[in-house]
């Protein structure tokens, strides 16, 4: 019965009990320990790291078990941790060519510098359920080649040297430092480091939807992928009294540089562009997806018409962040019969003119 | 860090984010009815379930004040319940039903019958901060048509519905021009609602979470509702009183009774209800028993409008 | 023709696209009821000298005076956006080629002739009615489409109507893009001797841009021809039409007369 949300107390405390009691599972088995989703569902605990803005593997592995696997859930409650804790201060810009990643792949060029890595990977496995039970892993074999011994120059750095691809950040962006979409207020247009952060930060299967939109011709980017690489990076905390940076640790990441054609303008000769996708974590999907709605975005830069969705800022990052769209979507379970009540005495009123109009 | 370090700070925001926060205020109480952009922050419900009223609420709570919630005109729907546990714990702050007793109020889609006095504040809890989004989506040209006062596109919807029926037929959410210059979405009360805004004594900030957007009208600022010379704004009313303590004059809830069109109504503020109906010596009210809690709809006392 | 002060005073006007110029060198005047046609092909830069004197493209190089209402001159490249979106409001008119970008599609044909007064302040939504019910009488739209939506309308009536949501607040320069180009002929001519009698009623200064020089020759006093940027050729409408200086308006002429 409706009136029942006016049930108060009671009712919702009720309510939790029964969902804790959902989310148990059957009484008879072991809870799940953090540690073994932090383990075992590594790609999941990655996207909620990403989305949720927070690197620490151990929170989002608890905050999806107690979020009973609700992947939106838990970036909530990542996030609405995070934004409580104080901010002393910014890290150093992470350096992606500095450190041999566990997985490297060029589709751009057969072989380069630092070989091609295939390392951990969906790609190439059957899509077979495996025996039951079959969880441990078979020995790996050695390939005869030790890439972490091997310097590995980033593809984007190896096109940029002969001047046909694009600079790394364009050269008045780095006068000034990048905004902060969690503490300041989005205003567009937006910068291009304000739109990262905020594609960062976007739904997976969303951004999956616009880049896929772009592929199929509507807002053409033709897309290389330049080069995918997933490892380990140092992080430095950036203290100015001290005036070097101070190492906190290594985060594992996933890196996207996607390369774009361009014919040139009047100005410009003709070269590539990039497009820059990154993620905590191992998030490939999410990082091609990133960085094909980042090139997109940027036909202001290139004097590109905007005829697509794909390449509209104010539609992109508005509506890209999960949190504020589960929100809304989910708000309307909210009562709303005061408005309800009001538009129920308009659609009547209505009715009785339109009745009297017709006597 | 381990999951067991994790702790909150009092009123849950951090100080820096209630300095942000207050700053926005004082920006938004400075320019009656702009809107003002603030770095909202993720809150422990959902965006879209009063997350802006939360940050305001949180910004400015203290230990002296006493906090009432309502959702609906109600302070037991579950949504209000959530919310003022969710201040209890992390604020420890005293809480009531009562209108007159709070010094914040915490509401959603309505404005108490009991008329609120100098020194309270109102805090409006607002999905779509931009009245002119259904006409214009693009928040680079809203921003636009604010700063230079072009409001024409608003009375284009209201010339078109008087055109097609009549009269005006916007019931909620009824778009108002604060003191003279801006043009202001009040949140989803309902336009019944919207006479009580104009020169009230209370501070009325309203906190848009999702979208970003902090807004205020200070106490006696003129709030005026868009209307025509010819076609003013006017205010749903209700003919009947409420089934239950008698009052006319108020808002009313439908409340259906059965499945063969029985209804009744009932008021919406349900601190106003039980006081009136308590009220030994007012002669609106109607015979009924219950004065602490809400009696339940589906009791033999139901008015059945058939 | 009272006046004795021209409206707009164009010196040196141009807009550059990134190396390569839409217009360059454009001088003239143009006087409160006078009525001048921009002529050429397509690619001679006629569109791009409107979208300049209009404001909505950038003056790279020379200046545009306008005389305001109060009689005031002012730099037009100098004002701020709520000073031209207040000139937009209340002293000049904008005819798109295409209705669409001119109307508001799914709001009544009232609706679209009220919204300009309503921008300016009008709140009386009788006196509104009435006034926008006078004037699609005035552009021969019937009263009893007062309700309906433009995209109901067929291509002669939106174009009425887009002229008539311009003519209501009485300005004092209106700029036309192609205004009859999309119409069936027998339209056309229609349109041509609505808006003629319109402007002189209300002396209104225009500035008309159309490849067709018949256009030219029914509504316009003086005609500019331009070809590759620049004007090549100047002058009242008959001389400029009948007796033709430049090559190559003597060309375009010739071929409209052959074709």
């Amino acid at each position: 019965m409706y009136v029942a949300v006016k049930g108060g107390e009671r009712a919702i405390a009720n309510a939790h009990a029964l969902l804790a009691e959902q989310g148990r599972g059957h009484p008879h088995l072991p809870v799940v320990d953090p540690a073994q989703v932090e383990g075992q569902f590594g790609v999941l605990v990655s996207r909620v790291m990403t989305e949720g803005s927070l690197y620490d593997p151990e929170l989002a592995a608890r905050a999806l078990l107690q979020a009973q696997g609700d992947v939106l859930e838990a970036v909530t409650l990542v996030r609405s941790y995070r934004t409580t804790l104080p901010r002393f201060g910014y890290t150093c810009a992470i350096d992606t060519s500095g450190l041999a990643p566990q997985r490297r792949i060029s589709a751009t060029f057969k072989d380069l510098p630092g070989g091609q890595q295939l390392g951990a990977t969906f790609d190439y496995t059957h899509r077979l359920f495996s025996a039951a039970g079959a969880a441990t892993p078979d020995r790996r074999v050695s390939d005869g080649v030790d890439g972490e011994d091997q310097a590995m120059p980033r593809v984007a750095d190896l096109l940029g040297a002969g001047a046909l691809i694009e600079p790394d950040a364009h050269p008045d962006q780095d006068a000034t430092q990048p905004g902060d979409l969690t503490r300041e207020p989005p205003v567009f247009p937006m910068s291009r480091a304000e739109r990262l952060q905020a594609l960062a930060r976007g739904d997976e299967g969303f951004l999956l939807g616009l880049a896929y939109s772009s592929q199929r011709g509507f807002g053409n980017t033709h897309p290389f992928a330049g080069e995918v690489r997933v490892g380990e990076v140092e992080v430095e905390f950036d203290a100015p009294e001290l005036g070097f940076g101070v190492p906190l640790g290594r985060i594992e990441i996933t890196e996207c540089q996607m390369v774009n054609q361009f014919t040139g303008s009047a100005e410009t000769p003709a070269q590539f562009t990039r497009g820059y996708g990154l993620a905590f974590g191992r998030s490939e999907r999410k990082v091609m997806s990133m960085s094909i709605v980042d090139r997109a975005l940027r036909s202001a830069e290139f004097d590109e018409r905007v005829v697509s969705p794909v390449q509209d800022e104010e539609f992109v990052i508005s509506h890209s962040d999960n949190v504020q769209a589960t929100g809304f979507v989910e708000h309307l379970k909210l009562p709303h019969y005061v408005d309800f009540q009001a538009e129920l005495m308009l659609v009547r009123r209505l009715n009785e003119e339109f009745k009297e109009s017709r006597a | 860090m381990t999951a067991d370090l994790i702790g909150y700070n009092v009123g849950y925001l951090d100080e820096q984010t209630k300095r942000m926060i207050r700053r926005a205020l004082l920006k938004a109480v400075a320019i009656p009815g702009f809107q003002v952009p603030f770095a909202s922050r993720e809150v422990p419900m959902p965006r879209g379930w009063g997350t802006g009223g939360v940050q305001v609420t949180a910004a400015i709570i203290g230990e002296q004040d006493v906090l009432k919630v309502i959702d609906q005109g109600a302070d037991d729907t579950t949504n209000a319940v959530s919310i003022r546990n969710f201040f209890r714990s992390v604020a420890h702050v005293e809480t009531t039903t009562r209108t007159d007793e709070a010094t914040i109020i915490q509401t959603r889609h309505r404005i108490p019958e009991t008329p609120l006095a100098e020194g309270q504040v109102i805090v409006y809890q607002v999905p779509m901060p931009e009245p002119l989004r259904f006409l214009e989506p693009r928040e680079t040209e809203t921003r636009r048509l604010h700063a230079l006062e072009e409001y024409g596109l608003m009375f284009v919807k209201l010339y078109e519905d008087i055109a097609r029926f009549g009269h005006i037929a916007k019931t909620y959410d009824y778009p108002v021009l604060v003191g003279g210059r801006y043009l202001m979405a009040p949140s989803p009360i309902p336009s019944f609602d919207n006479p009580k805004m104009h020169m009230n004594p209370a501070l009325q900030l309203f906190g848009a979470g999702r979208e970003k957007r902090i807004y205020a009208v200070p106490p006696f600022t003129s709030v005026e509702s868009l209307g025509f010379e010819d076609f003013p704004f006017e205010p749903q009313r209700f003919d009947d009183p409420c089934a239950i303590c008698g009052a006319t004059g108020g808002y009313l809830d439908e409340v259906i009774t059965d499945d063969a069109g029985g209804s009744m109504f009932v008021c919406s503020d349900t601190d106003h209800c039980e006081r009136t109906a308590a009220a030994p010596n007012d002669t609106t009210s109607t015979a009924t028993t219950s004065t602490t809690t809400r009696p339940n709809p589906a009791t033999p006392n139901t008015k059945a409008i058939a | 023709m009272t006046d004795e002060r021209p409206l707009l005073e164009v010196r040196g006007a141009g807009h550059r696209y990134g190396l390569r110029y839409g217009c360059r060198d454009v001088d003239f005047d143009l006087w409160p009821g006078e009525v001048l046609a921009v002529v050429g092909e397509s690619g001679s830069g006629k569109s791009t000298l409107l979208g300049t004197l209009s404001q909505r493209l950038e003056l790279t190089e020379g200046n545009i005076r306008y005389r305001m209402a109060d009689g005031l001159p002012v730099e037009l490249a100098g004002l701020s956006e709520s000073s031209v979106r207040r000139l937009w409001r209340s002293e000049w008119g904008f005819v798109h080629q295409d209705p669409a970008d001119g109307l508001r599609m799914h709001v009544s044909a009232g609706g679209n002739v009220g919204e300009p007064l309503m921008a300016n302040g009008w709140r009386h939504y009788g006196r509104i009615r009435e006034t926008a019910a006078q004037w699609l009488e005035r552009v021969e739209i019937p009263a009893d489409r007062i309700d309906d939506h433009p995209s109901t309308f067929s291509g002669g009536m939106r174009q009425r109507l887009q002229i008539a949501r311009n003519l209501v607040v009485s300005p004092r320069l209106v700029f036309m893009d192609e205004p009859t180009s999309g119409l069936d002929v027998s339209v056309q001519a229609r349109l041509l001797d609505l808006i003629r009698s319109l402007v002189s009623d209300l002396g209104l200064a225009v500035v008309v841009v159309t490849h067709d020089l018949a256009v030219a020759r029914l509504i316009s006093h003086r005609t500019l021809v331009m070809k590759d940027g620049r004007v090549i050729e100047s002058g009242l409408t008959d001389r400029v039409l009948d007796d033709p200086h430049a090559a190559y308006t003597q060309l375009l002429v010739s071929s409209v007369l052959q074709g």
